[in-house]
């Protein structure tokens, strides 16, 4: 286990980290910011502002987190510093 | 499971001791369903559910006895991913998610929602910044993090210190909540009550410590999601409004928008002390002032999730990294499923009484028939809703119809003309989310001052049954303090609970996370992120609760908007002033941040 090797899996799981925080940072805070100009537009019957806060949102955080994982494994795994 | 070898074997056969209990707690619905056709009273429904459920708990809690350190800490670090995200989802709702959630939507609107968000996306936060590296590091508690991470124990002290006021002004919220709950099903004063949901909460965790906590937490999960769903669907079925409504109530959103512009949302002419009337839109999003309310509640409440030692604890007890990661995954996916339903079903609720097309509507008909509904009678009765015809004109207007937020959740299957056994499985649900809240949060508590405080600092060289019978004797005094304290009924649900993750906020937040990312991060910088962002934080709590000038316009549900950047700022100008940690304290960092190898603290 090299140091560069750490040093690559630290780069790696730093700027995954920083995609993962844009994507919450989008859907937790401006689309909630803007969900009135959103209400304008709609998305199975509801208006869109709203689905993003009631349901939107909430499923995106969801699948953020299990895809951070996927991808967060297959970083460990390529770097060897898997613990599993 | 007293002993390791009985221990591994149960882990092994998880599925189908929680299958048959799920099967087993379906089957007692139904008896109870056949006992409320032969006749039984509704009070007897209430009182076998509640008995039933928590003698349940108490046979787990007995079963998961310890006097090991490593199971009474972290439940032996064998809990798989999935059952610690119902674990997690469990430890996570309480009484006031589940009383009180769909309520807040029904009369807050859109600003009340960033309560939805930020309880739902603060688990992106504890998955990217916390829980992976928290588990790597092998702590038992969160203070203990701080305490090996930063040295000495000064750290460790204010860690305890922030961890100890977060976690009591919730829980004592969590006790109150029981004995409301206790109290209303089994006819006994309150005061009472607060100490018969103490003796459920302490079956649970005494004997077994997190062991014991974890498994009664799965239990009391599998409870509280089919009665929190069970009514909805069956309501929504009932009613006409959709197999499964999540995903098709948009129409109903917009026809209580148009119901309101038709009614108009006008204060009540004469109000009723502790009832609301609605005046606020279901869902009308101003723009400016309103949205940056929105955003700061959410942020607030995003870092405290983030920073509530009782959440991070849960991740302590996986067997592995990526297991901690996995189940925050499912932790979010449990929580997902009673989140997305609340907004449905104060949505349905609201429109059920709204709507003049629908039968179950009150406004707009007449006081005479509403006053003799059955639910209305009942609920007035105990003083929780008021119908008053304050306009003389013979007709309920949306104005004179007052009510008491908390009700929605309880007085839906009422409202919706569903059988009684409902409500006893919605009082044992809402049971289950005060106890298994209140179980971790005491736990966490105990456990900060008997392994932190105790044995870290006062007495490193106490042995294994003396520092697990300190944990319990600290475990049942503070939880009778706590039951003491809700007896005397001084906060309101919510502002404690928000109030908690305003305190965790404030004082953990960036100590957690900059001592992950940032090696830079040394002791004084610490100390002083926790003393000035939770002093900070505490002061205009005091000065905007007791009707100081706002900042801002941030209230007390969000002080942590104003103890956060004073943390931040503090723990940055001074670690950079002082000396940068030494070379092993940067290794030990970079030793967290890898999956692999030991971790750092071993067990002691």
């Amino acid at each position: 286990m090299s140091q560069d090797n750490r040093r690559l899996h630290w780069a790696k799981t730093s700027r995954l980290t920083y995609w993962v925080l844009a994507i919450w940072f989008l859907f937790g805070y401006v689309f909630p910011f803007f969900a009135k100009d959103l209400d304008g537009g709609s998305f199975l019957g509801f208006p869109l502002g709203y689905y993003m806060i009631v349901q939107g949102s909430l499923i995106v955080f969801v699948l953020l987190i299990v895809g951070h994982n996927f991808l967060q494994d297959r970083i460990d795994d390529e770097c060897g510093l898997s613990d599993e | 499971m007293s002993d390791q070898t009985q221990g591994t074997r149960f882990v092994d056969k998880l599925g189908k001791v929680y299958g048959i209990y799920t099967l087993g707690f379906l089957g007692f619905f139904a008896l109870m369903a056949i006992v409320e056709q032969l006749g039984a009273s509704a009070q007897l429904i209430g009182i076998l559910f509640l008995l039933f459920t928590i003698a349940i708990y108490a046979t787990i809690g007995w079963l998961s006895r310890t006097m090991q350190v490593d199971a009474y800490y972290v439940a032996g670090r064998e809990v798989p991913s999935f059952y610690n995200g119902m674990a997690t989802a469990a430890d996570w709702m309480s009484g006031a998610s589940f009383v009180a959630l769909a309520g807040g939507i029904y009369f807050g609107g859109y600003p009340y929602l960033g309560f939805v968000i930020g309880w739902t996306g603060g688990y992106v936060l504890v998955n990217a910044l916390m829980a992976p590296y928290l588990r790597k590091f092998g702590c038992y508690t969160v203070p203990d993090f701080i305490g090996t991470r930063y040295g000495g124990n000064l750290a460790r002290f204010c860690a305890v210190l922030v961890l100890v006021v977060a976690s009591f002004t919730y829980v004592t919220a969590q006790i109150n909540a029981t004995g409301t709950i206790a109290a209303r099903a089994l006819a006994i004063p309150f005061e009472v009550g607060v100490w018969f949901g103490l003796l459920g909460i302490l079956l649970c965790s005494m004997l077994g410590g997190m062991r014991g906590v974890t498994w009664t937490q799965v239990a009391q999960y599998i409870v509280l999601i089919i009665a929190y769903l069970v009514p909805v669907i069956w309501m929504s079925n009932a009613q006409g409004f959709g197999i499964i409504p999540h995903f098709t109530y948009g129409d109903a959103a917009l026809r209580i928008a148009e119901l309101e512009a038709e009614y108009g949302l006008v204060a009540a002419a004469e109000a009723v002390a502790g009832l609301k009337v609605l005046t606020t839109a279901h869902f009308d999003p101003q723009g400016g002032l309103d949205s940056w309310k929105f955003v700061t509640l959410a942020l607030a409440m995003m870092a405290g999730t983030a920073s509530l030692p009782h959440i991070l604890m849960r991740y302590f007890t996986t067997p592995s990294v990526r297991q901690a990661r996995k189940s925050v995954g499912w932790s979010l996916f449990f929580i997902f499923l009673l989140y997305f339903t609340a907004p449905a079903l104060a949505t349905l609720t609201k429109l059920q009484l709204l709507d003049p097309n629908l039968a179950t509507a009150v406004v707009g008909k007449a006081i005479d028939d509403v006053s003799n509904l059955e639910w209305i009678r009942n609920w007035t009765e105990v003083g929780m809703l008021s119908v008053v015809d304050q306009n003389g004109d013979g007709i309920v207007q949306l104005n004179e119809f007052f009510m008491r937020p908390d009700i929605v959740v309880l007085a839906t299957p009422e409202i919706a003309g569903l059988p009684y056994v409902i409500s006893g499985l919605v009082a044992a649900g809402g049971m289950a989310a005060a106890m298994s809240t209140a179980d971790g949060l005491l736990l966490a508590i105990a456990n900060a001052l008997s392994h932190d405080l105790y044995y870290k600092i006062i007495d490193p060289k106490a042995d294994t049954r003396r520092r697990l019978v300190v944990a319990r004797v600290l475990l049942v005094g503070i939880g009778a303090l706590a039951a003491l304290i809700a007896s005397l009924q001084l906060t309101g649900i919510l502002g404690a609970v928000a109030w908690a993750f305003c305190f965790a906020g404030s004082g953990l937040f960036f100590p957690l996370v900059l001592g992950i990312w940032w090696k830079r991060a040394n002791r004084p910088g610490a100390i002083a992120g926790m003393i000035a962002g939770f002093a900070a934080g505490t002061i205009y709590l005091i000065h905007v609760y007791n009707g100081g000038d706002q900042l801002w316009s941030i209230d007390h549900l969000r002080f942590s908007i104003i103890g956060m950047p004073v943390s931040l700022v503090a723990m940055i100008v001074v670690s950079l002033v002082t000396e940068a940690p030494d070379a092993e304290m940067q290794a030990m960092v970079d030793e967290t941040r890898i999956p692999t190898g030991k971790t750092i603290l071993t067990e002691t």
